[in-house]
């Protein structure tokens, strides 16, 4: 069974935030009460608490800097953060900032995640320069298990190329995922795919199909004529 | 063909500098841009490079003089604030004609500003930031392709005509992630630096000196009409942009550069719908100004230019040259890291040509 608190970590630019942002979205639509908090401390624009409005229409809870302080240049993370290890009646969504750097903020909640059990899913896009080869992934899980010190559950292949994605890409990044799979003894547990490709997906992947709807484009392309 | 990567536009930059044969990079991190440092950190030392943070972005830029005089590719980047740190740097790197690339990944201004994407740097990077007669050959991408590319050409522009060449995109263009390609390109003719550069004697009895001081005034402005021919010569040959559906007879054309070019392009879309004919003239190089678009449609633009910016009017006094008074050139900006839907700037377009036909 899924644990109550779900940490999305991963490489920089790995597709965390979309995830973490469908995953709250899910587990809405499914009933549940939901709370998702945004500890990016790295990544100054695209990031979770841009998408605050949609969210909470969504009725998820969203735990994010203050709108006053969301452009600070060093990344703040609210204190009420820790109501969501407390407040036990929330599915928790924590979106981790990337690399070592970002997997730091979730230090600090060592207590919490030592009391309660946790799925942490580490984000995987194979077409990123440093992610594209069994050791450098597996050089940033470890960096990342390090800095955060909790373990690795499950990983997610989310290998994309933004607007140019077909199917041959996801399907070149499992093979790459399901040795590091092999290797680190960690399962697959999603591939992500955007909603219009979901049937072209073999049926033998390994792992569960998580369809994704994009937030984090830029105004151009919100606009599009 | 290489496989496409996806890459954040500040990586993008990294790697673009690495395999332009960049020996050297010397930052100091500041938002929006510090993802190039911190990519070049990784990689650099991988390849046997440079790498070094220096203690502020003045140390940065005297380090690119030191290392550019010595000949090798070195570049720095920064943002807005940064930039400005660096100032006196550059016009020394002018002044000496030392090649080197600097990144400007432009926030909004002035002071610490924020770090939201802005264009408010056109004046800065365009009319000399530091002190003195020199020009800074100026490249705007909008896309993180485009980036890439430029920053290759980049380095060889330097080297060609000695002389520190910006590329400049807002923090939007350095922080989205967008495929890209790094295509087998062939370099272009580059001079030789063995008759200036700083690597030692050699067996010569002269020293090469790097300098940009000149006491006597005669030899101060030989040198700055040395320096005039060659900028004439870069406007002459390094002017770069882009038009976009500006064939025959036209209502308007919108002027736009970087990342804001797009939403642009959509503008365009949108009008047509509306039978509007709007064109668009991209620059790509911001110094040299492409002033020979300018010429190939004003006399069949009706309604005249519009300059749209992330700044609060800085390109629209270079539009107005180029235009120079045969029709009229307006403005439209949004600053402090707003920035503008299609519909706010299709609203501009309508009341300058009066509505829709």
């Amino acid at each position: 069974m899924d644990s109550r608190i779900r940490v999305f970590t991963g490489h920089f630019g790995s597709g965390k935030t979309e995830i973490s942002i469908n995953y709250a979205l899910k587990l809405s639509k499914q009933g549940k009460k939901v709370a998702i908090a945004d500890l990016d401390i790295v990544n100054p624009y695209f990031c979770t608490r841009d998408e605050a409005k949609m969210l909470k229409e969504n009725g998820i809870r969203v735990i994010a800097t203050s709108k006053d302080l969301a452009n600070a240049e060093l990344g703040v993370i609210p204190s009420e953060t820790v109501s969501v290890f407390n407040d036990k009646s929330y599915d928790v969504v924590l979106d981790v900032g990337g690399d070592d750097q970002g997997a730091v903020a979730l230090g600090q909640y060592n207590r919490y995640f030592k009391e309660e059990d946790y799925d942490m899913y580490f984000v995987i896009n194979t077409t990123r320069p440093f992610t594209n080869n069994i050791e450098g992934i597996i050089e940033y899980i470890k960096d990342i298990e390090a800095a955060s010190r909790l373990k690795v559950k499950y990983l997610i292949n989310n290998t994309n190329l933004s607007y140019e994605t077909d199917i041959n890409h996801i399907v070149k990044g499992q093979k790459i995922i399901k040795e590091v799979s092999n290797i680190t003894n960690i399962p697959i547990r999603y591939v992500t795919v955007m909603e219009d490709l979901v049937d072209k997906l073999p049926d033998s992947i390994e792992g569960e199909i998580l369809p994704l709807k994009l937030f984090m484009i830029p105004p151009w392309r919100r606009f599009d004529a | 063909m290489a496989d496409k990567v996806l890459m954040k536009g500040n990586e993008a930059i990294g790697e673009a500098a690495i395999q332009a044969g960049c020996q050297c990079f010397f930052g100091y991190p500041i938002t929006p841009q510090t993802e190039v440092a911190a990519y070049m950190s990784r990689r650099m030392p991988k390849v046997g490079r440079v790498f070094l943070q220096a203690e502020s972005e003045v140390a940065a830029i005297n380090m690119v003089y030191g290392a550019a005089g010595s000949g090798v590719r070195v570049m720095t980047s920064s943002s807005s604030p940064g930039i400005s740190l660096k100032q006196e740097g550059i016009s020394y790197i002018a002044g000496a004609e030392l090649p080197c690339v600097i990144i400007n990944i432009v926030r909004g201004g002035p002071g610490l500003g924020g770090i939201q994407p802005a264009q408010s740097d056109y004046f800065q990077a365009t009319k000399g930031g530091g002190h003195g007669d020199y020009r800074l050959v100026v490249y705007a991408p909008s896309s993180v392709q485009e980036m890439v590319d430029l920053v290759q050409e980049a380095f060889d522009v330097a080297d060609i005509y000695r002389n520190p060449v910006m590329v400049m995109g807002d923090g939007m263009l350095g922080q989205m992630m967008e495929p890209v390609e790094f295509k087998e390109r062939s370099s272009r003719q580059i001079p030789s630096k063995d008759g200036w550069a700083t690597t030692g004697l050699r067996g010569r009895k002269e020293h090469h000196i790097i300098n940009s001081l000149f006491l006597k005034p005669e030899e101060l402005e030989m040198h700055n009409e040395k320096l005039r021919k060659k900028y004439a010569e870069i406007e002459e040959k390094e002017v770069k942009y882009e038009m976009y559906n500006c064939d025959g007879d036209l209502d308007l054309v919108i002027v736009s550069y970087g990342t804001i070019s797009r939403i642009c392009k959509n503008v365009v879309k949108m009008l047509a719908k509306e039978g509007l004919k709007i064109g668009l003239i991209r620059p790509i190089t911001l110094w040299p100004f492409p002033k020979k678009a300018f010429e190939e449609v004003v006399d069949r633009t009706k309604y005249g230019f519009l300059s749209v910016e992330l700044s609060c009017g800085q390109m629209v006094e270079d539009v107005k040259l180029a235009v120079n008074g045969r029709k009229p050139v307006s403005f439209f900006g949004r600053s402090g890291g707003m920035v503008p839907s299609p519909t706010e700037i299709a609203n501009k377009v309508k009341k300058i040509v009066g509505g829709a036909r």
